[in-house]
């Protein structure tokens, strides 16, 4: 049976041909040759080199596109100025370029259109895709309250959208960034320290005595920052220990590598707790004066030894003990690093609380070398009318669950977005912007069902991702270095701002997002909030309040300010934790009243039967989540993800290096594609490593279609964390199948 | 003066921006790289070990692609840079046979292309395109006749080795391990 | 376990995995040269042996083809070029290190004495030619008169040549199959056993055949000795180097190598020629078709072999 929202491939245009222009067609649906020509470029500027902030991930380091005379755009490189890159992009940054020269890129709106019973999209102008658009908003605000309206986003053009959403009267904003991503761990540090360690992370790395990586594979994953500061952490030689059933590449520089079996970090980092404790080894100064719970916790693991995690996480309990004399040794310089994604078996909250808890026994929130204090800039938002108040929003989309959930939860919105009896809070329209949520989100059936039973779909992005084809109306974004952009404010070290301009003027019809949000909100009758006519008066007058101004920081791109308080807690002062006592919860009263455990206990997870082994994903530092498989800088790299798989269990399966095999998990999900076997001695015989973000299945990404393994399609099993909604995506076992015949490729 | 580079492994994390930053730099055609990254694993589970290099042309003080152009095309510059000279190169492939490190390859437009230090970038005081970008700071480019430069300092604290030095070549890029 | 592999993605085209910058042009031009080399060497020989009137198609006939065989091994060395415009500096530079500067200066040396040393016996064979000016017919009698002046040198630039082409390769240290110095005279045997091989294909005189039949089956037996020396010293060498002999010994290339260059291009042919020599009728053409194509052949699989082998660090 047909549904109502079928998935467009968007190169099945040329199906309505003879609607279009040769031209449309061609420009939709042709050049496999980047069109980076002269003639297909305006230039702005001659020559020269432009300020710019990075877009490929949430790190933003701040840096410079160089222009040449003919308005190509040569290469970005790094700000030396901004203390997040020290004038060093990383791999993804440095190929951004290719994110601007993509023959694939979004081109011109598209509308959804049924022609002879067959959906297709056709080329719109952007005054009918904007009118659409807002004919259906006001539609759904009519029927069912503009509190229907949700928005996905993820990276820097969220923040209009965000603003139409809120003044339009809807503050059901989710990213996949929090229950997919960091949630776990900003609710345990939350608890714990009263606050989180903030994006980009306020881990002291560069002058740590000793580095605890936990399932955290920094250099993999190219925080630059971090990367840059681990770097100078080992030219130190600071002490590091890495948890990681995997070799990750800091794992292999790391003094201490724990190759801990899959899902018992939690036993770990109690047998840890417990050595710090019972050895007298915990910092009993700090913890006396700022924490609060310490006898509970101290009764809690009292039989938590290493002998009794030994037999969970296979790991010695003398290796256990000596790498916590090692952290006692560097403490309060020491950082058990909370991690980023951190959803993996739905008891994260508690994993992130045990870590909290460590550091809060070597003391070192507030230390040199351990985790310092934040500073940023406060810019004033463009003036504006108030928000008006929604008459509900994500929380009560809950229904009592996750009690502690900051941030919406993506998949309580998708729920929400399926039509039940008695739902009181429905949700029938969505605009996503810059998260492909078919590859970012688990539980793909209930996304889907969510999909086909909107009003309104809308789509905005740079490229042709999976979820494109899944819009009513696709909105084609210029790329970051075709647009300026909300100033980066970040707190962290030194504050600065960073600005964002245009090093050429957008390529197509392609627009800026803060130009599509104003546009919407002009339709929707909400002007008042867009009271401006270019974004370069929201900057200007921005700027201003900071002591700059647009014309200033066109020149220097960042500017740094002088911090006003400390950067660690100051000898003799007495610091007030953000929590409600102003004191380290080693004991969550919090948790408790929410009815969970106030202290971490251990959970055991199923383990993979036989003939099946435990799916890890990661990152690799070419690649950002599934957004880069396209850009051709950087597939020059890596064109495509592989399965790491142990010698052994390679003999015993008799795989070669190289060969294509699909994957099968234990729900009998069979991979959309194969996937190229790595045999190496990095990776645990029960477990399999793939790095996220390949198998894309959109015929449009003509060079990513097909390469690769998707980890999301096998991630079948989410087991999703009671306290705060996190999805917990590593408890999925996968097979291997050889034999091609055996599974048709689809398209 | 004699130009060299000194890369630590201990720091490489094989992120490859050294790669990409090269071909941004000196517009290699895509497919193409004048430097690369290599990763050699060694050990049994759990007792592994990783060694990250990045590499490119050696500049060898012997270099065996100079010796046997047969125009003159490769030819070391000031501070014993090995380049080619396009215009002269006829493209006869005897230096990528020459070459113990495979750092040499056939540009789609004809003439044999590998690493120039950034020769253009060196002379108006810069490092070297891989050098200035790395996340790690792995890599020290300088003079090694210069007794104050950061790389002869490095060099002579921390033990190194070169790739193939029985090829005889006299490499210029030292690994720090 | 061991594993070694590029994260960077390096996937260069005719570089990774194996280096294959030298095709079909290469080999060819070296057997070529080979075939030429030999035909000018027993010519040149045979003249200052003064045995010139009982060798006819060695000293006279044969290298009418030289010039030919030459100028199209040329011709292949030109179509391996991808800088093909920029060829002529070539010959606006003398690098002596350079073996393929090297190579290209004798062929520039010898092509031309070829050509007057084939001019010289043009009306000799082809009766009926006729030079036309007067100053051709002048310089031809010159030619004629001088031609054991011409011997010498064209003898020794063809024993030249014909190392030239094994050292063409050896030069390259890089490549340890290739780094060799029994490779120089290993291509020059090889090249004189198929060039014996031409002649006695283009001989119509029996004694002549039986002659250059003798040579052919002596100069078999030294380049099978060449190639099992060959082989022994890469096994008594460095590591790369008996990874190098591996690929013959067992390796991708044992098949093709001891099939068609070592049986049916050296020792089957060599003993039909033994037969023939002690009268058993064996068509001619036989050994000598089969020593040609195990010479072509041998010159690819060293030229593809070589460049797989390395250095291993």
């Amino acid at each position: 049976m047909r549904t109502r929202r079928d998935f467009i491939k968007i190169c099945s245009l040329s199906l309505g041909a003879t609607a279009l222009t040769g031209g449309v067609i061609n420009r939709l649906v042709g050049a496999n040759v980047p069109e980076t020509s002269s003639s297909t470029l305006r230039p702005l500027t001659g020559g020269r080199r432009v300020p710019t902030y990075c877009e490929v991930c949430f790190w933003k380091c701040a840096g410079w596109s160089h222009v040449l005379e003919n308005g190509q755009i040569q290469k970005i490189t790094g700000n030396m100025n901004d203390p997040q890159c020290k004038g060093r992009l990383c791999p993804r940054g440095t190929g951004g370029v290719g994110m601007f020269t993509d023959p694939d890129r979004l081109k011109t709106p598209l509308i959804r259109v049924t022609k002879n019973g067959e959906q297709t999209y056709r080329q719109a102008s952007w005054n009918e895709a904007l009118d659409f658009i807002a004919a259906k908003m006001k539609a759904i605000a009519e029927k069912h309250g503009p509190e229907s309206m949700a928005l996905f986003n993820h990276g820097s053009s969220g923040k209009y959208f965000t603003h139409l959403l809120n003044a339009f009267g809807s503050n059901n904003v989710a990213a996949p960034s929090f229950a997919q991503c960091r949630g776990p761990r900003d609710t345990g540090f939350e608890l714990t320290f009263g606050e989180s360690v903030s994006s980009p992370e306020v881990t002291d790395i560069r002058d740590t005595r000793c580095l605890v990586l936990i399932g955290s594979h920094i250099g993999e994953n190219m925080h630059n920052g971090q990367v840059q500061e681990m770097s100078e952490a080992i030219d130190r030689g600071a002490v590091i220990i890495t948890v990681d059933p995997r070799l990750s590449t800091a794992a292999s520089k790391s003094k201490y590598w724990l190759p801990i079996k899959p899902s018992t970090d939690l036993a770990l980092l109690l047998a840890w707790i417990h050595v710090l404790i019972y050895d007298g080894l915990y910092n009993k100064e700090y913890v006396e004066k700022y924490a609060e719970g310490f006898n509970e916790l101290k009764e809690h693991v009292k039989n938590y030894t290493p002998e009794w995690a030994y037999g969970i996480t296979t790991l010695k309990p003398e290796l256990v003990r000596l790498t916590a004399r090692e952290m006692a040794n560097a403490a309060p310089s020491a950082i058990i690093h909370p991690g980023r994604h951190t959803s993996w078996y739905g008891d994260d909250v508690q994993r992130s609380r045990a870590i909290a808890i460590l550091n809060a026994l070597l003391g070192t929130w507030g230390n040199r070398g351990g985790i310092f204090f934040k500073e940023g800039i406060k810019i004033p938002d463009f003036p504006h009318p108030a928000y008006p108040k929604p008459s509900w929003s994500w929380q009560d989309t809950l229904n009592g669950r996750y009690p502690l959930a900051k941030e919406a939860v993506t998949n309580t919105i998708i729920e929400a977005s399926i039509p039940g009896e008695g739902k009181e809070h429905i949700i029938k329209g969505w605009i996503v912007s810059g998260t492909n949520l078919i590859v970012s989100i688990p539980l793909k059936d209930q996304l889907m069902k969510a999909m086909q039973s909107l009003d309104l779909l809308v789509v905005v992005d740079t490229m042709p991702m999976e979820i494109t084809g899944y819009a009513d109306v696709v909105l084609p974004e210029c790329t970051y270095l075709e647009r300026y952009d909300d100033l980066r404010t970040t707190a962290h070290r030194e504050p600065t701002i960073a600005l964002r301009m245009p090093a050429v003027e957008p390529l197509y019809d392609t627009k800026p997002a803060w130009w599509i949000s104003k546009q919407i909100g002009e339709r929707l009758g909400l002007g008042s909030y867009y009271n401006y006519k270019d974004f370069r008066e929201v900057l200007d007058w921005q700027l201003k309040q900071a002591g700059s101004s647009l014309k200033e920081m066109e020149q220097i791109g960042l500017k740094k300010f002088d911090r006003k308080t400390p950067v660690y807690i100051l000898p003799g002062s007495d610091y007030k934790f953000k929590t409600e006592s102003g004191k380290i919860q080693l004991y969550s009263h919090e948790l408790e009243a929410a009815g969970f455990d106030p202290m971490p206990k251990l959970t055991l997870h199923p383990q993979p039967e036989e003939g099946f082994y435990r799916l890890i994903y990661g990152r690799a530092p070419m690649h950002t989540f599934s957004r880069t498989a396209n850009n051709r800088n950087l597939v020059a790299l890596m064109p495509e993800n592989s399965v790491w798989i142990n010698p052994q269990v390679a003999e015993l399966w008799g795989l070669k290096k190289d060969q294509y095999i699909w994957l099968k998990n234990q729900s009998g999900v069979i991979s959309n594609f194969s996937v190229k076997v790595r045999i190496t001695e990095r990776i645990r015989w029960d477990s399999v490593y793939i790095v996220h973000g390949f198998g894309h299945h959109h015929k449009p990404l003509t060079y990513a279609f097909g390469r690769g393994v998707n980890d999301t399609e096998l991630i079948s099993n989410v087991m999703v964390d009671p306290v705060m909604g996190g999805t917990g995506m590593r408890g999925n076992f996968v097979t291997f199948i050889k034999d091609k015949s055996k599974k048709e490729v689809k398209s | 003066m004699r130009y060299g580079m000194a890369i630590d492994t201990r720091k490489c994390v094989g992120c490859s921006d050294c790669v990409v930053a090269c071909q941004t730099e000196n517009n290699v055609p895509l497919g193409f790289c004048r430097d690369w990254v290599v990763e050699v694993v060694d050990g049994t589970y759990p007792n592994v070990s990783i060694e990250l290099r990045s590499e490119r042309c050696n500049h060898c003080a012997n270099s065996p692609c100079v010796r046997c152009c047969p125009t003159g095309a490769s030819h070391f510059e000031d501070g014993g840079i090995v380049l080619v000279e396009h215009s002269k190169c006829i493209g006869c492939g005897a230096c990528i046979e020459a070459c113990p490190y495979d750092a040499r390859y056939s540009h789609p437009d004809g003439y044999v292309d590998k690493c120039t230090f950034c020769i253009h970038r060196v002379r108006e005081g810069n490092n070297p395109a891989c050098v200035s970008v790395c996340p790690t700071s792995c890599m020290y480019f300088g003079d090694l006749d210069d007794q104050n430069s950061k790389i002869v300092n490095v060099l002579k604290n921390r033990k190194f080795k070169s790739l193939a030095p029985e090829a005889g070549t006299k490499p210029q890029i030292f690994y720090l391990v | 376990m061991r594993e070694e592999l590029f994260v960077s993605g390096r996937n260069i085209p005719n570089i990774d995995p194996y280096l294959n910058i030298w095709h079909w042009q290469i080999p060819i031009y070296l057997f070529l040269g080979g075939v030429a080399a030999g035909i000018l060497f027993f010519s040149g020989i045979f003249t200052i042996l003064g045995k010139d009137h009982k060798m006819r198609t060695t000293v006279k006939v044969a290298p009418l083809l030289v010039p030919f065989l030459l100028v199209f091994g040329l011709f292949m060395l030109f179509l391996d070029l991808k800088h093909k415009l920029y060829f002529w500096q070539l010959y606006t530079t003398i690098r002596l290190e350079s073996p393929m500067g090297w190579g290209a200066w004798v062929l520039m040396i010898i092509t031309p004495i070829s050509i007057l040393w084939s001019a010289s016996y043009v009306r000799e064979i082809f009766p009926g030619w006729d030079w036309k000016f007067d100053i051709l017919k002048t310089f031809e009698s010159w030619l004629i008169k001088y031609r054991l002046w011409i011997a010498w040198p064209m003898t020794i630039y063809a024993v030249i040549l014909g190392i030239y082409t094994g050292i063409l390769l050896s030069a390259f240290n890089a490549r340890p199959l290739w780094n060799t110095s029994i490779l120089g005279p290993l291509f020059l045997v090889s090249g004189m056993s198929t060039a014996a091989a031409l002649i006695i294909m283009l001989s119509k005189d029996h004694k002549e055949r039986k002659i250059m039949g003798r040579i052919d089956i002596l100069l078999i037996l030294i380049e099978l000795f060449f190639i099992v020396h060959l082989l022994m010293g890469f096994l008594a060498g460095s590591e790369a180097q008996i990874n190098a002999a591996s690929l013959f010994l067992g390796g991708k290339f044992t098949a093709p190598f001891f099939t068609f260059v070592v049986f049916l291009g050296l020792i089957f042919p060599a003993i039909l020629e033994i037969f023939e020599l002690k009268g058993f009728k064996v068509p001619v053409y036989i050994p000598a078709i089969l020593v040609l194509l195990g010479g072509l052949i041998f010159r690819f699989i060293i030229v593809e072999a070589g460049q797989i082998t390395r250095f291993l660090y």
